[in-house]
This record gives C-alpha cells, structure tokens and sequence, in this order.
C-alpha cells in the first residue's frame, strides 16, 4: 500500500494564518512552498518523487532507510540530505536523480534485499499490489542477490487471526512500530535487538493477542515490504486481478474511507483509503469486519411472506403487491396515522429520503423516524 | 442542542480536536465506541493538551485524562451547572463573547448560583476542588476548548437537559464558531447524521425544515406534487405504546433490529406482535425479521450507490463493489418500486436522480452533488451553492440559526429508576471496540471471537467480593423487565455499584431484556444508561429452568 504523497500541510492549513511563501528549484523546475515546507513536500509538489521506505507523514519523518537522500545546491555548495526530513530554504536547487544519488540508492537497496527472502514470493506482490521495496528495486535495478543473505531469521510465531507476520520481508524501517506507538499510540510493538539482530516485536515477545494491540490494521497498511499483511486475504487473492472499489465503512459515525477489494466480481477484502479525509485510519471493525458479512451464507436472498406462523419463499411482485394491499387496507380501515414507518442510520441517505417521501406521501403520515434516539 | 444553537451535529471537525488545547470528553467511551476519533484525541495530549474525562467508568481514554471526574451516573447537569458557577463566579467566562452572541446570561447566573462546587460534589461524587481546578482549566482554554460528547450525555431521561447543561459551557467559553474547539456530539451509526438529514423524522422535512414551518409544507407539496399530511408524526418510542392500545395497526422497518437494540426487549417484542402486518427489509433474518409477515431482502452497503453523511456533517459517496446477493435489491431500488405501486408522482431511477431531488429541496445541501463528491472527498453540510467549498466549523460568525444562543437553565433529573433494596446495583450499557451494536456484522467477522467471546457483566472487584463472585462466573442479571445470564468480569473499569454491558451477543444475553423504558421527555431517547438491577449466582448444582 503506497501513501499518497498528502502533504504534511494538511493539518497545518487547518489553522488560518497565511504563511510565507519561498522559491525552489526541484530538477530545474522552480516551485513555490510554504516556509515550513520540508524538501520532499516541495519535490512532490512540483510531481517528482524520491521513494520513501520509512516515511509515513501520519507519524512524521524520521530519516533512517536513506532512501530519500538527494542533491542540494544551497550558495554553490552541493550536499546530500535526507528529503523527508530537511526544510526548505529560499533558492535551494535540488537534485533528486544524480547519477551518484541514483547509484547510491542502487546499493542500499541491494543491502535491503539482502534481508529479505526473494522477491518472487513476497505476499504483498502476490495478494495485494507490488510492495514499496521491489517497486524501488524494479526501478532502480537493485538485484536480490547481490549481497550474501542474511535470512532465514529466527523468530517467535504468532497465530492471530487478521495480522500475518513474516520477518523474513522486514527491512526494519520501523514504520509500523512509529505507526504504533506514535500515531494510534497503541503501543502494542516495538524493535527489539540491536544492529542486524533488530526485529519487530510485541513487548517481551507476548504474542500480539496477549499485547495492548487493538487489531486496528495500521501497522500492516504502513509496511512497504510483505511483511505485514492481512491473513483473512493473503494467499487468496492475485494482485494483478484485484479491483478497488473506493467507499465508506459500514459501521461507526466517523466514516472511514475504505477500498473494498474484489476479485472477478466476489468481494475478498478491505483495504484503507488514504485519500479520505480519515487519511487511512481504521478500527479493528473497519479493517477485518467490514467485508465477511457480505458475504455470509446466512444473508436474506429472496423475499420471504409468513403463512400460518412460517416463512415461505416468495417472488418481488407477489411480496410488494401484498405490502401494498395490507397497507392501503390498514390506511382505509384506520387512517394514514395507523402506520408507521422507521428508516435505517445503516443505510444510504437516499434511502432514507424515499422511505420518508413514501411515509408522507405513500401513505399519508408524518408518522417516520430513525433510530437516532437509541 | 438545536434548540439552543440551531443544529445537533458536530460544531467541528473531527481532524480539529487534534489541534484543540483542551478537550473536555463527557460520557464518550471514545477508545471502543469511535477508536479513529480516539486517534486525534490521544495526539491532542500528545502536543499538550489537557483532557478533562467525566465518565462514570474508568474508561482507557480516563486513564489517560489530566483529570477525570468521576462522576454517579446521571449527574451531569449539576456538575456542568457547578462548572457554569465557578466560572461566572471567578469572573472566568467569555464575557465578550457572551455579550455579542449569546441571550439569557443573567437567568443562567442567577439559575447556576445555587449550584456551588460544594453542592454539585455530593451529588457526583466528586471533590469540589477537583469540580473548581477543571472548570478553571476548561476557562482558562477559552477559544480553544472543544467538548466532545456521547450516548453517556443522551441516553438518559434528562438527556436533552444534560446536553443543554453542556452547550451553556460552549457559550460560556466562546467556543462555539472557532477552529479546534466547538461542542461536538459524536454520533454512532454509519449513517445517523444522513438518517436525520434526509428528512426520517417525524417533525422534519429534509434538511431540516420543519413541517409546522410556514411555507415549508407548500414548498414540499409543490415539488413532490401531493398533499403533506399536516399534523406532525409520532416517534419510535409513543409508536410502541400506540401499537399496544391498538392505535397503530402496521409498521415497516427498514435495517433496523429493533427487538434487539430498544429498551426493555419484551416491550419492543410486545409491542410488534400486537400489529396487524409487518414489513422488515434487512440483509440478515434478525429477531426483529423473525416478527414480520413479509420479509424483503436488501443489498448491503457494499452492493449500494448513495451517501453517508458521517459525524462531522461530511457527506461522503458509497460505491457498489459488488451486485447484490441472490435475489436482493438495494433500499433505493425497493422503495421506488414500492413507491410506484402507491402511485407516487415522480421520475426518480437511482440513487443520484434521489440525491438531486433532496438537494434542490435542502439549502442545507443545496451545492453537493455525485461530481463534487466525487471529486472533493466527500463535502461538509452547510453548502447551500455549487461553489461553496462546505462548512469545516459551524457558527462562525453567527449562531447557525441565525439568532442569538440561549443560555438553558436546566436542573438535575436523577435518572428514572433508582436502586433500591431489591435491585442495589445500576446497570449501564455501552458498546465495545471489536464488537458493533447488535452483533449481525462483527459476529459473522472471523476470529472476532477471539477479542471478545461472548457478553461480560464489568463488575467492580469490590462488589464482585461483596456478592462473592469470581472472573468468567455464569450469573443471572435481572431488573423490573427481565432476567439473562451472562459471565462476570471483575475489573475497576466499573465503579462501586455500577456494571457495565453491551448488547452485541443476543444469542446468548438479550442485554436490552433489562433496561428501562424511560425515556427523555423532549426527544424521546431512551434511558439507556442507567436501570436497576440485581446479580444472582447460579449455583452449579441446581438446573436452570429457562
């Protein structure tokens, strides 16, 4: 899952002071930027991109995987910084694609693979969409195996239901545990060991089930590697046939944005959409159960009328007409006000507009409410 | 809210309350019940903010307050009156504000006079200096204080006063129309905001506009081409009483499971089996579907075109990703086909023609359109033209109505239904993070067992003791209305005296057979949060007659 380049101006401009505006030159091209802009907001402005390994703009930039690092001219001097973090200056030149910047990205991303077992069975390639890490190395021609492996590595097993795990993809950016702990301040992981022994883990190595994690699916949406994935669909999906369909969760009042994932038509999952204004977050609810249901065997699949106390399977016309009969029958006996109609928070806004359209001049009664009042 | 104000929605945004200086978080379980909300909030105190919690419960978010008032259930409106005290007294409150926004200072001043901290203390439970230090740091914040509420405020049978006790601390502050701070109910469903919106109410036209409004009912009859019924319609609540003397004779529910989510189950049950016909139209063969004589099977969201409007007035487009399971048809699609049979005037074929209907006819959402949301990321109501870029905060150079807010004296209403020697204990009901509502969806969401497995009784070690129970221990919960067995779980969550559960497993514990069917008497919400009850062992040995 690629984080859109949203600005970290985003939170910023909700407050309404105007700011200061300052000049760069990005690959030649000069653009205007807010004062307090940083280098890779000014590179994305003007429609370059850098890749990114560690930098998720929820949490905020923290400069480790090297990546973003580009040319900067400032008074005829020419140094390397790290886009994610560096501010802008006035008249600043930046170069994002230097031969020696382009080269240099080459290597660590050799070095990265070498943490990583090979590309062709990454999880996230094959159920999702192409990961972060060998999108960057299909573009920058990094090889898997350029460098002596380090994998497999040794690490605890962790068999809870939604997140899936694999340590063998982990390049330790530490997006997820900065996700973790500094956005959802969940604090259910953290990095453990030192150097290349480093890897994720849940606090002592508790499994994730024993641990403060609330299962809210953030940490597998910031991993740009298959590391972290979402075990109700990995292995039952191929990304090239996946489609996104952008819309809103089902359940609470926040209203999340999400991509339902589907696959020849049949519905296989969830996914967050980052450019909602809920920039990509989601519960537990949103991220694992908002999809199943949908597809439970147990779903209404033709409309059902009573008779002599059971249930018999019905046709659309057979069902609407008899509706239409008892109702107009009731309203005849006992006027309009006799019926009542009570419209749904869980569906569409429109269909709560014919539901009261039809109370009022269907039937011929106010008598329409919704459950707002429980 | 509206009464005072205008409208009952969210003054600001959600992303807002992020920036605010302090939060004053009231009856709002935010962690389980809106956990991306929690999100902004916990930030918030990251950079600094104080956060001020009145909740009866040790909540997580409590746990993470500068101050939690810790108040008895049902005993909001003194302590925001003893608030409203402390800061006219200390001469803390927005005076500017006040003078060129607000109406009714004085009749607030001399209401809220009696309410000293020291008296508001025995009532809630809560020191005085605790009640004095928070009011001084919710003034103090002026300008940038934003309030957030919940059920907690609501649910109760004063809850329309408790939320006017709330809004004279907006005013008082001068928190209303300013960036980061507002008054904020934050609202439940996926779509109780559009419910209300698109007019689902039994005295409001869409958008809001009210049937008795002159002119309203003309303009409605001229575009929809039929007569309006005049008299305004009854609620959800009095249509349950009508329905047990005989008065209301049909009734047609859509996506609702009623049995199961209203107060005092066997009411409701009651209630339903009196009428004459039933229509359920739902995705799921609900307790409530069992009761019908006719059941329609609709799509879920995921198979529907429309809008959700979400608690920030944002209205956001839902897309299908899928056609609808068997048979099964969209809300939209069944109701205009209903329609037609009851010969309803009108050339209305999808969700967007509905859309644009309700639009022309609502000033409210007068500029949003399919394109825009499309395009924009869904857009925040007020927007009354095509090139008004929404609403981010309400009020903000006026009161939304128009008119000047009105300070609401209001005065403590203990809830309906006091403990007593036989039913000792008060129960409240509240919703868990991994669990939703009645448990149609979350319940069929694999692994979901292993969160939360069934219903918990949260018990206060101290009772738990009293009453000799222990962790995971089957026992019976009975009120005036009903009995159902549930497991025990002792924690500190709950204070003495209090237990806490939700309603989300009715397989095994029908939560709503206990609770009360009072009721506020202004918008008719029923009393959720508090009703008497008893706990009861069930003794191993002995078998269970039930």
């Amino acid at each position: 899952m690629s984080l859109k380049p949203a600005p970290l101006t985003k939170l910023i401009s909700m407050t309404t002071q105007v700011k200061n505006k300052l000049n760069v030159v990005i690959n030649g091209i000069e653009v205007s930027c807010d004062t307090d802009s940083r280098v890779l907001d000014a590179i994305r402005s003007a429609g370059f991109d850098v890749p990114t390994l560690c930098y998720d703009e929820r949490s905020g930039p923290q400069g480790t995987c090297r990546m973003c690092l580009v040319d900067v001219e400032v008074d005829g001097q020419t140094q390397q910084v790290a886009a994610c973090t560096a501010f802008s200056s006035d008249k600043m030149a930046i170069d994002t694609h230097s031969d020696s910047i382009t080269q240099y990205r080459k290597t660590i991303l050799e070095l990265l693979l070498s943490e990583t077992s090979s590309p062709a069975n990454c999880p996230k390639c094959i159920s999702f969409k192409k990961c972060e890490l060998h999108t960057a190395a299909e573009e920058y021609g990094a090889k898997w195996d350029a460098f002596p492996s380090l994998i497999p590595r040794e690490v605890p097993q962790d068999d809870n239901p939604f997140i899936q795990r694999d340590s063998d993809y982990c390049i330790s950016c530490f997006r997820c545990t900065n996700i973790c702990n500094d956005w959802e301040q969940a604090g259910a992981i953290t990095v453990e060991g030192r150097g290349q022994n480093s890897s994720i883990a849940s606090y002592f190595n508790n499994k994730l089930l024993e641990s403060p994690c609330t299962f809210c699916g953030q940490c597998i949406n910031t991993c740009p590697t298959g590391a972290l994935t979402d075990r109700k669909i990995v292995g039952t999906t191929k990304a090239e046939n996946l489609e996104r369909t952008k819309t809103i969760c089902p359940y609470c009042g926040v209203g999340c944005g999400i991509h339902l994932l589907t696959e020849d038509g049949k519905l296989k999952g969830t996914e967050p959409d980052f450019d909602a204004p809920s920039r990509g977050s989601l519960c537990v609810k949103g991220q694992f159960a908002s999809w199943e249901f949908v597809k439970s065997e147990e779903r209404l699949k033709y409309p059902l009328i009573k008779e002599n106390g059971a249930f018999r399977r019905a046709s659309w016309d057979e069902a609407l007409d008899l509706i239409t009969d008892r109702f107009t029958g009731i309203r005849d006996e006992s006027g309009p006000d006799s019926l009542v109609c009570w419209s749904s928070a869980r569906s569409v806004t429109e269909a709560n507009y014919l539901m009261q359209k039809f109370a009022r001049i269907g039937i011929g009664t106010n008598n329409i409410d919704n459950c707002s009042r429980t | 809210m509206a009464v005072m104000v205008g409208k009952g929605a969210m003054t600001n945004s959600i992303e807002e309350l992020a920036g605010t200086d302090l939060l004053l978080v009231a009856g709002s379980n935010t962690t389980e019940a809106h956990p991306v909300i929690a999100i902004r909030m916990k930030r918030a105190v990251r950079n600094g903010a104080k956060l001020i919690v009145i909740d009866p419960r040790k909540t997580e978010l409590a746990t993470l307050a500068t101050r939690h008032l810790q108040i008895k259930i049902g005993t909001d409106i003194p302590l925001f009156n003893a608030f409203a005290h402390v800061m006219i007294k200390e001469n803390l409150y927005d005076r500017e504000y006040v003078e060129s926004r607000t109406e009714g200072f004085d009749e607030l001043a001399k209401h809220v006079e009696f309410y000293t901290p020291e008296y508001a203390a025995e009532i809630c439970g809560v020191p005085a200096e605790e009640i004095i230090a928070a009011a001084r740091e919710y003034a103090a914040a002026s300008g940038k204080a934003a309030i957030c509420y919940t059920l907690g405020i609501t649910e109760h049978s004063c809850g329309s006063h408790n939320v006017q006790s709330v809004a004279n601390l907006g005013m008082l502050g001068g928190n209303f129309g300013k960036p980061n701070a507002g008054v904020n109910p934050l609202r439940g469903q996926n779509n109780v905001q559009g419910a209300s919106d698109s007019g689902a109410l039994p005295t409001d036209l869409p958008g809001y506009q009210k049937i008795e409004s002159p002119g309203v009912r003309e303009k409605f009859e001229k575009a929809w081409g039929s007569e309006l019924p005049k008299r305004r319609g009854i609620t959800k609540i009095t249509a349950m009483d009508q329905m047990l003397r005989g008065r209301v004779r049909g009734v047609y529910i859509m996506g609702e499971n009623t049995v199961i989510s209203d107060p005092n189950t066997n009411h409701a049950q009651a209630a339903l089996e009196a009428t004459d016909f039933i229509v359920v139209q739902d995705i799921f063969m609900t307790d409530t579907a069992k009761l019908a004589d006719v059941v329609l099977p609709a799509a879920s969201f995921a198979e529907s075109d429309g809008t959700f409007a979400n608690s920030e007035r944002r209205v956001q487009r839902v897309r299908p990703a899928i056609k609808p399971v068997g048979e099964s048809r969209p809300d939209v699609d069944i109701l205009l086909d209903l329609m037609s049979r009851f010969n309803v005037p009108q050339d209305l074929h999808s969700a967007s023609d509905v859309w644009d209907e309700m639009r022309k006819l609502s000033p409210l959402f007068g500029g949003i359109t399919y394109d825009r949301l499309d395009a924009e990321s869904g857009i925040q109501w007020p927007c009354p033209t095509e090139d008004h870029p929404g609403t981010q905060y309400l009020h903000k150079d006026q009161m939304d109505s128009g008119m000047p807010g009105y300070f609401a004296p209001v005065d403590h209403i203990p809830p309906a239904e006091p403990t007593d020697a036989e039913y000792p204990l008060v129960l409240t009901t509240g919703r868990r993070r991994s669990t939703y509502h009645t448990g149609t969806q979350t319940g069929r969401a694999s692994g979901f067992d292993l969160l939360v497995p069934s219903e918990l009784a949260e018990i206060n070690p101290f009772d738990a003791e009293q009453l000799e129970l222990t962790e995971g221990q089957m026992v019976r919960v009975s009120s005036r209305r009903g009995t159902v067995k549930v497991p025990i779980k002792v924690t500190d969550k709950s204070p003495h005296g209090t237990v806490f559960m939700s309603f989300a497993f009715p397989e095994l514990t029908q939560t709503n057979r206990l609770t009360s069917d009072a009721y506020d008497f202004i918008t008719e919400t029923p009393e959720f949060k508090a009703c008497a009850i008893r706990i009861d062992k069930i003794e191993s040995s002995s078998h269970e007659a039930d």
